[in-house]
């Protein structure tokens, strides 16, 4: 892999290396193993290039053009760019053209980053394999049999290629983290509100939440760092200024108290693997050789969470999801009245999981079931909450893994999506409860494969999250 | 949730809901889809056995409050934007087929 963004950072804003090369360097990457992962939609090579230049004049004049200078950034197709091509891996907005730019696109301009490309993800980050992508799916570059995880499986597959050192993801029910996992990065889904969704193309939208993917515990807290903070063009935004994460980073866990979920490690959810289980106690004892006081803890309604997020998720997909109609944007397939119009272009543009997730979101909201699905589900996030909540008056931290197996073949999965589900079992809770928790390697499976440690936070509290997971890079096997 | 008043999920109620959301579905497809979306209620059925009376709803994380900028009048300047990413236009609309017609 090569350098950090910290380091190139560093090396373009003193002057001793161009944006330019870095750039190139990156390009010849993709260039070498792009056709092999696929992990991109559209590499804008050209404006990469145009953009390098530029930072490097700047800086020739006397500019600091900031933090992230130089450093390319690969970005989720479900984040807007002006004028480049924005398909959410569907078929129903294949060569849409954005009029504006995401929030968090406008941010990681401002620090001084190269957007390099839009990376494949599942059709409207729905899948945790990338294998939902109209496009076709992305390989794990540790293991091209494998997938990469999902949704944002094209970010991460692009960060543990070396194609960027850093990128953006979406994560509704563990979209960043289990991915991170599945290809040996580091992903974070901050606090819900942390970061602008503006320009985000919506799935669920109580749950969606923009955060990095990165090589380092450093490298994603610069991104956080840029990306974070108030922005009043999304008004679930939460008006608090970005965490200082990079200062705190060297704080260790002295003295914290910190909570292995036992739900999440098999007493009470199904399916985690003996080695991921492994790894997660191996990365409490190193935790607690640093100083922290771990123990284990009962989250006892996380076990509901599954059930629960594919009632909200899709209940809300199936209202945003209401705007592909043909009318305004995307695919239109023609028919002689606007409801056949919009009949036949939503069945010709969406694909198999999307269609899913829209009908299964129509029937838990529809007349009669209201109550029974949509609305007890809502008082299972009530109790999810509250259980944290209770779990936070003694821990600063709680501890789970990432994802409940290793990367798996491709086509293991995809005829069965309840066992692909089963994959977000541990991620859906934060989302759910709307807290921040992040997903750092630690070690791998028996098949050589990356295990992530998932680090779990209250609210708002990104930084004590970085300070342990700062702990579990520098302690990892 | 197969308790008396939420009955298994029927390739009915599939044809039904695919009809409220604009999708069309063959036969088999209608199949398919029938008993996966019948799984995944199936393993919502844990749910039953909460005891959730008095428990509020919970539509976002944090406590919604309306959220009022300032009314500053902005030109964003990407109408041809928006019109060129159209299927169809006309004279700066967006054009559909009859609205008026037979119901799908």
């Amino acid at each position: 892999m090569s350098a950090s963004a910290a380091a190139i950072a560093a090396d373009v804003r003193a002057g001793t290396r161009t944006a330019r090369a870095v750039v190139e360097e990156h390009l010849a990457a993709i260039d070498a193993r792009e056709d092999e992962i696929h992990a991109f939609n559209l590499v804008t090579a050209d404006a990469a290039l145009a953009r390098a230049d530029d930072l490097d004049r700047r800086i020739a004049a006397g500019e600091d053009p900031g933090p992230l200078a130089g450093v390319p950034v690969a970005l989720k197709d479900n984040i807007c760019t002006r004028g480049v091509p924005t398909t959410c891996s569907s078929r129903i907005l294949d060569a849409w053209r954005p009029p504006y730019d995401a929030t968090v696109v406008e941010r990681l301009g401002a620090a001084g980053a190269v957007a390099i490309g839009k990376t494949n993800c599942d059709e409207f980050a729905m899948g945790s394999s990338t294998e939902n992508s109209a496009f076709g799916p992305t390989r794990n570059p540790l293991d091209t049999s494998r997938v990469p995880g999902g949704s944002s499986g094209g970010s991460a597959a692009a960060v543990a290629a070396g194609f960027a050192p850093l990128a953006l993801g979406s994560d509704t029910g563990g979209s960043i983290r289990q991915p991170a996992a599945l290809c040996g990065t580091v992903g974070v889904k901050p606090t819900y509100g942390r970061v602008s969704r503006y320009g985000l193309v919506a799935f669920g939208s109580s749950l969606d939440q923009i955060g990095p993917l990165a090589a380092s515990v450093t490298d994603a807290a610069l991104v956080l760092e840029a990306i974070g903070g108030h922005d009043p063009r999304d008004s679930t935004s939460i008006p608090e200024p970005s965490p200082d994460l990079t200062g705190v980073l060297g704080g260790g866990v002295d003295g914290l108290r910190i909570g292995i979920i036992d739900e999440l490690m098999g007493e009470g959810v199904e399916g985690i693997a003996a080695d991921v289980k492994a790894r997660v106690e191996e990365a409490a004892a190193a935790l607690s050789a640093a100083g922290a006081a771990v123990e284990h803890v009962s989250v006892p309604s996380t076990v509901y969470g599954l059930s629960a997020y594919y009632l909200v998720a899709p209940a809300e997909a199936s209202s945003n999801l209401a705007r592909f109609d043909g009318v305004r944007f995307g695919l239109r397939v023609d028919a002689d009245t606007a409801a056949a119009m919009n009949t036949a272009t939503r069945t010709a543009g969406f694909g198999d999981e999307v269609k899913r997730r829209i009908m299964l979101g129509t029937y838990a909201l529809s007349a009669g079931y209201y109550d029974a699905y949509y609305g007890k589900s809502q008082k299972v996030r009530t109790l999810i909450q509250e259980d944290f909540g209770r779990a936070y008056e003694t821990y600063d931290l709680l501890l789970s893994p990432t994802a409940p197996t290793t990367a798996f073949p491709l086509g293991d999965k995809t005829g069965d999506p309840m066992l692909m589900y089963l994959n977000d079992v541990c991620t859906i809770p934060s989302n759910l409860a709307g807290h921040p928790s992040m997903s750092v390697p630690f070690g791998t499976g028996d098949d050589g494969l990356p295990i992530g440690v998932q680090v779990l936070a209250p609210a708002l509290d990104e930084a004590t999250m970085f300070r342990a997971a700062a702990v579990l890079e520098e302690a990892a096997p | 949730m197969n308790s008396p008043e939420t009955p298994r999920l029927t390739r009915d109620d599939v044809a039904h809901v695919a009809n409220l959301a604009r999708l069309t579905l063959t036969d088999d497809e209608l199949d398919a889809f029938t008993g996966q979306l019948a799984d995944v209620l199936d393993h919502a059925a844990d749910l039953e056995a909460l005891d959730l009376d008095g428990v509020a709803p919970m539509a976002n994380p944090f406590p919604l409050v309306n959220v009022l900028r300032t009314d500053t009048p902005v030109d964003h300047d990407v109408r041809d934007e928006v019109l060129a990413a159209a299927p169809s236009i006309e004279d700066e609309q967006f054009r559909v087929p009859p609205v008026l017609g037979e119901a799908p």
